[in-house]
């Protein structure tokens, strides 16, 4: 039986009265949630709620609407993009090794150029083998203007100089790739942190987003890892790419839960068109199928 | 830390009278918190479950040993069942016959083309003729990657053409048959599990090669997708062992002891950290540890009772009273030294970070105690910021690196005071969300 399916069995008995449920059948339930990634207490939280003697449900439709409405109130509701009064808006893109950060600039820097603006890529990233050439390839094919150092050189000079070349071309939107790090590596987090500095210093306000790349096939470890990039850098958005996985990103719950952090948008393959702008119903769609 | 193994040899002390045998119900109370812990460290709930039927099994009515409380005796029982699963001792990756070919598959960012180099460069020190071969033409400049970190570590690289990926499969293994290289070691391009073409295509480029060895690389950060993963990576392309990467984070690797129970192939490598010697044996014992969040709790006692003077009572007990002095902490800190190598230690011992996990910074905290005096030693909160510049200056550190060791020193305190609230403490440590 699909994942579906046996949510269907759960919520079928639901109805018209939990009454039907037995140990197995929230035992069943766990099983599903914890399968979806959304994470031990969150499961035993939501249990809870189905436990309750007094709830009111006829049907499963009404069972359906219960569980989704439930889930829907702890996701953020779908916002916007960040916009500096003068531009460039600089958006900067961190995580942890392997999400899919690169791809993602390609894809938000696509997605910016369909809407008519105008839009500067820099590779920041000079750290892992051939990072610029991908990144610079992503460019050529949109024909966008590029800015990257080989590898050992200053990422942070590499801000300095994209910022100047945006102003200087009248450019609405920096893109910032970065390297990718692991939370937990004081010296590189570091480093981001002084990237950061130099955006702000040298313009007031910047980075309009600081965007964490999540891999929607991650476990419960995303949490940490948005834990500690909120602390460091403070996030201002997500982006949760391979989200084409039947993997089912449950973290995401406990991540607005516990960071209000709002994600922005879905990664949903390896094409440029394959970008979603992030909405609770897009999101509950997959997590319920 | 160091609280915890005092506050265990307290328990030592205090339990001796309680033996007897376990009851369902003990069993039940810890179990559950191990599988938490196993979930929280994301291992697939199918295998929490089937796991968690087997430890129960063994451990009703077994008789509580002498020198554990029941949780530990439950821990022990799932450690050495877990042992059990993972088996005792390494299985390195064994290749003796020559030309042989090794294929890395796996999904998109899971580090296979990092993985090959660095297995590429094992074999190299091996003295074995290595050649890379890229068959990942769809990622942008994956080619230039993989032909950037050959050529840094002076090893061959093969960027084949072709008009598709299977036409790139043969070039490439043309080219190694006809160059007389011992082992190639092919890099392939990431996928979803549930992308039949690709799989499909993948299928066919192992035929090509015939590879020794087909291994799947794996993400540490991996979660409940993991059985669907290896599942579908076996079924429709079969591997024949695991490597897990990206353990240099604090992500627990749930998804590769996933794989292994439900396909039983054994985990060659773990991958921590970017350099290309980053690279190491995958060793059971350890990674358990780790699986647990606990430390090697057990492994820790035994060779705590070995080490430490536990006839020194007296001073025990006042330790375990809470007057805990940096004394105290410096002995303990020398006790762990005798134990053995610091770095195998550390990843024991919980709540330690990696950054603080070697030899030098454990010589600079002794440095830091030697150079207070006595009265500061036993009541450190008289260490005011004058103090700290005398003690930095005296040890050849900083300020920053005496307030660090006096911040750890107050967490540990603070464990202790934990740990003789609660009954497993250790698994209040996990910080998952929720």
């Amino acid at each position: 039986m699909s994942w579906s399916a046996k949510l269907r069995n759960f919520l079928q008995k639901l109805s018209p009265s939990q009454f039907k449920l037995g140990p197995q059948d929230y035992e069943m339930f766990r099983t599903l949630m914890l399968e979806a990634d959304f994470g031990p207490y969150l499961t035993e939280e939501l249990l809870e709620l189905f436990r309750q003697k007094n709830l009111e449900i006829k049907n499963i439709d009404e069972a359906t609407m219960f569980l989704t409405q439930k889930l829907r109130d702890s996701l953020i509701p779908q916002s916007s993009l960040n916009i500096a009064d003068t531009p460039p808006s600089v958006y900067l893109f961190v995580g942890v090794n392997g999400t899919g950060k690169t791809t993602s600039i390609a894809k938000v820097a696509h997605y910016l150029k369909k809407k008519g603006k105008s839009v500067l890529i820099a590779c920041a990233d000079t750290f892992r083998a051939a990072a610029r050439e991908q990144l610079k390839i992503w460019a050529d094919r949109l024909n966008l203007p590029f800015i990257g150092y080989p590898i050992g050189g200053d990422p942070a000079a590499v801000v300095f100089d994209a910022l100047e070349g945006a102003r200087s071309r009248n450019i609405e939107f920096l893109l910032v790739d970065t390297a990718g790090r692991q939370h937990t590596d004081t010296n590189l987090m570091e480093e981001l942190k002084k990237i950061k500095r130099v955006i702000s210093k040298k313009k007031e306000g910047s980075p309009e987003e600081t965007l964490l790349v999540l891999d929607a096939n991650a476990g419960l470890n995303a949490i940490n890892q948005a834990r500690s990039y909120h602390e460091d850098l403070g996030l201002t958005g997500i982006i949760v790419t391979k989200f084409d996985s039947p993997a089912k990103a449950g973290f995401v719950f406990a991540i607005q839960k516990e960071l209000s952090i709002p994600v922005k948008f879905l990664g949903v393959g390896e094409g440029l068109e394959d970008l979603l702008e992030f909405s609770p119903d897009i999101f509950l769609k997959k997590f319920l199928s | 830390m160091f609280d915890f193994l005092t506050s265990k040899l307290q328990e030592i002390f205090r339990k001796l009278t309680s033996r007897g045998k376990l009851n369902p119900e003990e069993v039940e109370q810890y179990l559950k918190e191990i599988r938490v812990a196993l979930l929280a460290a994301d291992v697939h709930v199918s295998v929490v479950k089937a796991f968690s039927e087997r430890v129960k099994e063994k451990a009703v009515g077994q008789e509580v040993l002498d020198s554990l409380t029941p949780g530990q005796q439950v821990i022990k029982i799932v450690r050495d069942e877990l042992i059990g699963i993972l088996g005792e001792k390494p299985e390195p990756l064994s290749i003796t016959a020559f030309p042989a070919c090794i294929m890395l598959i796996g999904l998109q960012g899971s580090g296979k083309t990092t993985t090959c180099v660095k297995l590429a460069r094992t074999f190299k020190n091996q003295g074995k003729h290595v050649l890379l071969l890229g068959l990942d033409a769809k990622r942008p400049a994956a080619m230039e990657q993989l032909a950037y970190l050959a050529q840094k570590e002076g090893i061959p690289a093969y960027l084949g053409e072709g008009k598709d990926a299977l036409e790139l499969a043969r070039t490439s293994f043309q080219y190694f048959k006809n160059h007389g290289f011992d082992l190639g070691i092919i890099d392939t391009a990431g996928r979803l599990h549930i992308d039949q073409d690709l799989m499909g295509e993948l299928e066919t480029t192992k035929k090509i090669f015939n590879p020794r060895e087909t291994i799947l690389v794996l993400d540490s950060t991996l979660g409940h997708a993991s059985l669907s993963v290896g599942q579908e990576f076996q079924r429709l392309v079969g591997f024949d062992s695991l490597i897990l990467t990206k353990l240099d984070g604090d992500a627990k690797g749930g998804a590769a002891l996933s794989i292994h129970f439900i396909t039983g192939k054994p985990i060659r490598f773990i991958g921590t950290g970017e350099k290309m010697e980053d690279l190491e044996v995958f060793h059971p014992d350890r990674f358990l540890s780790r699986i647990l969040g606990m430390g090697d709790m057990l492994t820790l006692i035994e060779k705590a009772e070995k080490a430490l003077a536990v006839s020194d009572k007296e001073k025990l007990e006042r330790q375990l009273k809470g007057r805990i002095s940096l004394t105290d902490f410096l002995e303990q800190l020398e006790g762990l030294t005798r134990m053995g190598s610091i770095k195998d230690l550390i990843p024991k011992i919980p709540g330690v970070t990696p950054q603080e996990a070697d030899k030098k910074m454990l010589a600079r905290w002794k440095a830091i105690i030697l150079s207070m005096t006595p009265e500061e030693r036993d009541a450190p909160e008289i260490i005011n910021s004058s103090r700290k510049k005398r003690i930095a200056l005296g040890s050849g550190t900083s300020v920053h690196e005496v307030n660090m060791l006096l911040k750890r020193f107050d967490q540990f305190k603070n464990l202790l005071k934990q740990a003789k609230k609660g009954t497993l403490p250790f698994l209040k440590n996990y910080s998952i969300g929720g």
